[in-house]
């Protein structure tokens, strides 16, 4: 939560909000890949790409 | 009582500082302890020794300072990679993963790791973090002995500056300009030391050190790459560097310009074409920093100027800025690089953050750099004692007199004593030691005692009071950070025969009296010694010159090619039975080579990776 809180603030003071999707975009499929990594979920990235 | 522990970590030469009460109290690079060089992880060791050294548990440390921002740097990653997509596909899908599981954590993880140190630290709240170049700024300012000064800090990059012009007087410092990532000095510098087949972050002193060999004929191509502007301000066409995107410097535009493929340093030599690239980017690099520091001085009209970041350790450039009268006085970080970014990063927030008063030291606050470990008698002779080494201890007069001895008959001494240097110079604590009239020691040290290539100079030694009859200097310079010629009345000119030989031909030609400490140019990385600083070390030239008449000596720092410089009296024994050494002085103890137990030498040649 820490760490959440304190890049809203990074965000709001550096003026850099548009960078906030690109993060959650990479934040979510980084942390799919890490998560399916040799799982049984895998095949779902496959199909969506 | 109040303390900062200063920490530069995880991109190169991760380092630890401790501030008691503002003054500087023992400051270490990582790689020394771990004997991986420019090592880069989370300093555990340097942490330890610095706690250890101000008898401190973490717990009772008040603040705790990182070098940097992370959040600006990943800022500085993704506009990046915004601003070039598609291009640098290949980086991102690298990087990308390193900083989503780890470096945007760095506060966490960071904190993580403090409590390795002691489990009862559990304030987050001590935790700070500084800039990149602020804290560059701050370790070139803070400990100079001016109260007033301009502060030119370049290195490759930062979070964004790659550049920084700060004013800083009394406890203030503020960072006025900047110029930002692309266009960096420090990379251009390193795009040609990747070009000319060293390692990038780690060679370029090869570089400057290959410059005099050559002959700048590729000066005007070099600027085809770099926009100079009459202030010295400059930026780098994109066109022909691979550094923002791809997992080179440069790229085939690059090559194409100046006609050849990097060099592979596995398979094929230096020869004249790599001499005389060295010599160009050198003069460009010496050209803008000398338009940067004119630019800088007309502006603000302040007399003094502190040099740090990386391109300070330029000490050809230094040297030129000097020479040039553009300020009355110059002061430059001897830990420029990132590892004193653990320094400045302390003192910026002693001063700044916390506005504790500045006392400005006219007697050197960096303490000589002689900031590292030190082991007493009784540690060295125990240690020595438990990994088998023949020595003998002797009285202070006798060590003395004994090594200036061994000197002046032209033997390789390995020289260990007091505390340790901080930053990547040996200036008299960890040293190999020679006579600099010796005709075949600059060969002989290159290649039998440290295994580098033979153009490599070395650098001298004088004692401060003999500086200005020896060298065209007379400022001190006593953390090796100034280049200057030898004085006109040692200098054996070259014949007009010897004066068209190239490159490395002329290094066979002696060229001075001291001709093992004269590059080609008959230029010299002079550090002046003073008796107030480092006294045994000041002893002992002064008896060599006693012997000699020569107030001078060969000075290199203690290892071998790729390793990092010896840190404990194990390190330094294994060092002086890995190579040609023929004498080792440790503290009180001098071991002779001939009579150690013969088994205990190793091939030492392939211990470390080349740079």
């Amino acid at each position: 939560m820490d760490f959440l809180k304190e890049f809203w603030d990074f965000l709001r003071v550096r003026k850099k909000f548009w960078l906030l999707p690109i993060l959650l975009f990479l934040l979510l499929f980084g942390g799919l890949i890490i998560l399916t990594q040799g799982s049984a979920v895998a095949p779902f990235i496959y199909t969506i790409f | 009582m109040k303390s900062i522990l200063g920490i530069s970590a995880f991109y190169h030469d991760s380092a630890a500082t401790i501030l008691i009460d503002g003054k500087i109290v023992a400051a270490a690079q990582e790689e020394r302890f771990t004997r991986k060089k420019h090592d880069s992880g989370y300093p555990f060791n340097a942490i330890e020794f610095v706690l250890k050294y101000s008898k401190l548990n973490l717990n009772e440390v008040d603040q705790i300072i990182f070098f940097e921002k992370p959040f600006l740097k990943f800022e500085r990653l993704l506009e990046t990679y915004v601003a070039f997509a598609p291009k640098g596909f290949k980086q991102f899908c690298k990087a990308m993963p390193v900083w989503l599981k780890e470096k945007l954590f760095q506060k966490k993880f960071l904190f993580n790791e403090l409590k390795r140190h002691d489990k009862n630290f559990k304030d987050q709240s001590k935790l700070f973090f500084s800039d990149h170049h602020l804290s560059h700024a701050a370790s070139a300012f803070f400990p100079s002995p001016f109260d007033e000064a301009v502060v030119l800090t370049a290195d490759g990059v930062g979070e964004w500056a790659t550049t920084t012009v700060a004013i800083g007087k009394g406890n203030r410092l503020q960072v006025i300009k900047e110029i930002h990532f692309p266009h960096s000095l420090g990379l251009l510098y390193s795009a040609f030391t990747y070009y000319a087949g060293f390692k990038v972050n780690s060679g370029e002193y090869k570089l400057m050190g290959l410059a005099p060999y050559g002959n700048p004929v590729y000066k005007e191509k070099v600027k085809k790459l770099v926009d100079i502007k009459e202030d010295g301000t400059f930026k780098l066409d994109q066109k022909y560097f691979n550094y923002a995107t791809g997992l080179t410097m440069t790229n085939d535009n690059f090559h194409n310009l100046f006609g050849q493929k990097p060099r592979n340093a596995k398979d094929e030599n230096i020869n004249q074409f790599h001499m005389d690239i060295a010599a160009s980017i050198q003069e460009v690099t010496e050209e803008i920093m000398i338009k940067l520091a004119r630019s800088i001085k007309k502006e603000y009209n302040i007399n003094n100027l502190c040099l740090a970041g990386g391109v300070a350790l330029n000490c050809v450039a230094n040297g030129k800025i000097l020479k040039e009268k553009i300020f009355n006085n110059i002061w430059i970080q001897p830990a420029a690089g990132d590892a004193g970014g653990s320094l400045g990063a302390a003192l910026a927030l002693w001063h700044i953050e916390n506005n504790n008063k500045r006392i400005v030291n006219s007697n050197d606050d960096m303490k000589g750099s002689y900031l590292g470990t030190e082991f007493n008698q009784e540690q060295i002779e125990k240690e020595l004692i438990s990994i088998g080494a023949k020595f003998e201890t002797v009285e202070y007069e006798e060590l003395i007199n004994k090594t200036s001895e061994y000197l002046s008959n032209e033997k390789a001494i390995g020289w260990f004593q007091g505390r340790m240097e901080f930053g990547p110079r040996a200036l008299g604590s960890r040293s190999i030691l020679g006579d600099p009239r010796s005709d075949k020691m600059q060969k002989n040290l290159n290649l039998k005692v440290k295994y580098r290539e033979s153009f490599r100079p070395f650098a001298p030694s004088v004692l401060h009071e003999d500086l200005s009859n020896w060298f065209d200097l007379n400022v001190e310079s006593p953390y090796m950070l100034l280049v200057a010629k030898i004085h006109q009345s040692k200098k054996i000119e070259m014949t007009e025969k010897q004066k068209k030989l190239f490159g490395i031909e002329k290094l066979n030609i002696k060229r001075s009296e001291i001709p093992a400490v004269t590059h080609v140019d008959y230029s010299a990385r002079i550090q002046t010694v003073n008796k107030n600083t480092n006294k045994r070390y000041h002893d002992l030239i002064s008896k060599f010159k006693e012997k000699t008449g020569c107030p001078v000596i060969i000075n290199t720092s203690f290892n071998v090619r790729g390793e990092p410089i010896v840190n404990t009296p194990t390190d330094a024994f294994n060092c002086f039975m890995g190579t040609d050494l023929d004498y080792l002085v440790i503290g009180n103890c001098m071991l002779d080579k001939s009579k150690q137990d013969q088994n205990l030498k190793k091939d030492y040649t392939k211990e470390f990776e080349l740079d």
